[in-house]
């Protein structure tokens, strides 16, 4: 449930869960408790040895919470079942390095949204755990959520406001959001998706495309450690999605952790340094992208009438995972010279139509993790 | 310190204090910014007009009794009597609309998820949308005074005030009792705001929302009506409504206007509690 620490109970200073997770500002657990204006980072020292419960609880936190090293998000378990008794999202438990763009990747309806709405706190897990900037969700949503920016599901706007109204309202909701800066900021995050001609126009006549980009204008109203963004080039045209993958990359290079869900590709490969594959409610993988290119092993793949004998023949010299179709025998060579291959193939009087190695593709690897197509419309 | 701070922390935002007003007046522009709103309290100003425009074309005060019987004489009742017949309807519609609008608009734009990852705090949300549902309540009573009272300058003759209890008092004295009546009817219209809000909480659709709390409002009207369940009728939200009259008493009859208070604030309370639990538990899927 959202227990949204309300501003009736100020955190108690005798109650050092409180002070904890109490809705004071991050800073407020530092050693200067009281000097509202120090930064979320210095909280860490004042957490004393194992003097609290909260921090033998969550020992992330008792290690100096988050200061740019651990994991920006951590899920434990987490799972959402509806109230139609469907497992949306199924204990996964998902860990996001700090400063990595990560991919959050998955077929229509296989949970990402579901499950990024629970690490902001808009829906309550059935169970498990959220850890976002190493405090726990929702209960630390109002000192965490100011340091995160969000898109979630598409834009979402008063049709009836400007663009410019728009970003003022959501930035005027946040209570850290200083107010005398806000027109400037706001001017500036138009500026960097490219909306500055139409911040005084109504978002009723934007196209989807503008508002996706005034989307992200309000994800960039404040610097921000994390960034989450729910499919954020959806509706983009290809220009557009260029710019909003190279803004992804610039924040990123700002030291902004970014997290986006998407269902191409395409957009994984070219922008993340990390992904997680979900499926029907289940994380699948999670891992570097180095690490999951480099298990697309190359494939060798021989056409021929002769396709038992190939067969025979393949496995004989030691080729791994042989398998035969209609048309061809593929398998893996694993080290094995292919020049000698074919040789033996020629030497076991197997006709060969076609000999040559193939790279899979992302996509495969994919396809064969999740056992369903992805939208590779792109 | 500082400089340590600045070391430690990708994000530097020195200003980060609290500016917990900043959403309370962003939702009065959301209110007050809207058209439709605007064409509420334009529909309650054509309420003086309409009556003082009937009352001059008839020629005389006719037969009728009460406020309206003395506006022809004396333009001050127009004030009085336009509040009185917005009461039962004009202004419990104009409060349905906007409460049932509050939550359920957020959640069907889906503006109440930028709102809640912002993030404004669900309790604050709230309670910034009273606020703004107050203010309404008071800014559509002041428009019906302010225009009763420039109809009636203009349609009719002005002067000192006879009350309900005979005794003559100024105009100025009049017109300051005529703004405790456009108070306490604002605060009459609390108990239902809080039902709008509530029944806001629930859903995603605005209309549905504005149609449920008219129907709670019109079976309110109909047990009232029933004598036979006369027993429960002092509990019923529009019990005490008319009370507003007892200020043009001299002095006035305080009684029934603070139990209509008390009423009106015990269900504002019942409900706002409700769509207090229903927010900050609910799942923004919208």
């Amino acid at each position: 449930m959202t227990t949204e620490p309300t501003s009736a109970h100020p955190a108690k200073p005798a109650d050092p869960a409180a002070v904890e997770h109490g809705e004071t500002q991050p800073a407020a657990k530092a050693p200067a408790i009281g000097a509202g204006e120090t930064q979320p980072a210095a909280k860490a020292p004042a957490i004393g040895a194992g003097e609290t419960q909260s921090a033998a609880k969550a020992p992330a936190i008792a290690a100096g919470g988050w200061s740019g090293s651990g994991a920006p998000i951590v899920t434990a378990g987490l799972t959402k079942r509806f109230r139609s008794g469907q497992v949306a999202v199924d204990a996964i438990d998902l860990e996001v390095p700090a400063g990595s763009i990560f991919g959050f990747l998955g077929p229509n309806g296989s949970g990402k949204t579901t499950t990024i709405r629970m690490l902001l706190g808009l829906i309550a897990p059935t169970s498990g755990s959220v850890e976002l900037l190493g405090e726990p969700m929702p209960k630390a949503q109002l000192s965490v959520l100011p340091r995160v920016g969000a898109l979630v599901e598409g834009p979402a706007f008063y049709p009836f406001w400007t663009g410019q109204a728009n970003l003022l309202r959501f930035d005027a909701a946040d209570r850290t959001a200083d107010p005398r800066t806000r027109k400037a900021r706001a001017g500036h995050a138009l500026e960097r998706v490219g909306l500055s001609n139409a911040a005084g126009k109504k978002v009723r006549n934007y196209s989807l495309g503008m508002r996706q980009r005034l989307a992200i204008a309000v994800a960039l109203m404040q610097p921000r450690d994390l960034l989450v963004l729910d499919e954020p080039t959806n509706g983009l045209d290809p220009q557009g999605t260029r710019e909003v993958r190279s803004l992804i990359r610039e924040l990123a290079n700002d030291g902004t952790t970014i997290f986006t869900s998407t269902h191409l590709l395409a957009e994984v490969e070219q922008l993340c340094t990390h992904a997680a594959v979900m499926s029907r409610g289940r994380l699948l993988r999670q891992s570097t992208m180095t690490e999951l290119r480099s298990e697309l092993r190359p494939r060798l793949v021989v056409r021929t009438p002769d396709l038992q004998q190939a067969e025979r023949t393949l496995t004989g010299l030691g080729v791994t995972d042989v398998k035969r179709t209609d048309e061809f025998v593929d398998g893996d060579p694993g080290e094995l010279p292919i020049d000698k291959l074919a040789a033996a193939l020629v030497a076991a009087d197997v006709r060969i139509h076609g000999f040559g190695i193939e790279r899979p593709s992302l996509e495969d690897a994919f396809v064969a993790l999740t056992g369903e197509g992805f939208d590779v419309a792109e | 310190m500082a400089a340590e701070v600045v070391e430690r922390t990708p994000v530097a935002r020195p200003s980060a204090g609290r500016h917990t007003v900043a959403l309370f007046a962003s939702e009065l522009h959301l209110v007050f910014g809207r058209a439709r709103t605007w064409v509420l309290l334009a529909v309650l100003a054509a309420v003086p007009i309409l009556i003082g425009v009937a009352i001059k074309l008839s020629g005389s005060s006719g037969d009728a009794e009460g406020f309206l019987g003395q506006v022809a004489g004396n333009g001050f009742f127009l004030v009085v009597a336009s509040l009185a017949l917005s009461l039962p309807f004009f202004l419990p519609t104009a409060v349905t609309v906007i409460s049932g609008e509050s939550l359920a608009g957020e959640a069907s734009l889906g503006t109440l998820r930028n709102l809640i990852t912002a993030p404004a705090g669900r309790s604050r949300l709230l309670a910034a949308k009273m606020v703004a549902l107050a203010l309404f309540c008071l800014a559509a009573t002041m428009t019906i005074w302010v225009s009763g009272l420039i109809v009636g300058i203009v349609l009719f003759p002005v002067g000192d005030v006879v009350l309900l209890s005979g005794t003559t008092v100024s105009l100025a004295d009049g017109l300051f009792r005529a703004l405790g009546i456009a108070l306490l009817i604002a605060t009459s219209l609390l108990g239902l705001a809080g039902i709008g809000l509530f029944v806001s909480s629930l859903t995603s659709t605005p209309l549905a929302a504005m149609a449920a709390t008219f129907c709670a409002f019109i079976v309110f009207g109909i047990l009232g009506a029933i004598p036979q369940i006369h027993v429960i009728h002092p509990w019923l939200l529009m019990y005490g409504w008319t009370s507003f009259a007892d200020l043009l008493r001299d002095p006035p009859y305080w009684h029934e206007i603070g139990r209509n208070l008390l009423m009106q604030g015990a269900y504002l309370a019942v409900f706002y509690a409700a769509a207090w639990a229903r927010l900050t538990s609910r799942d923004v899927n919208g």
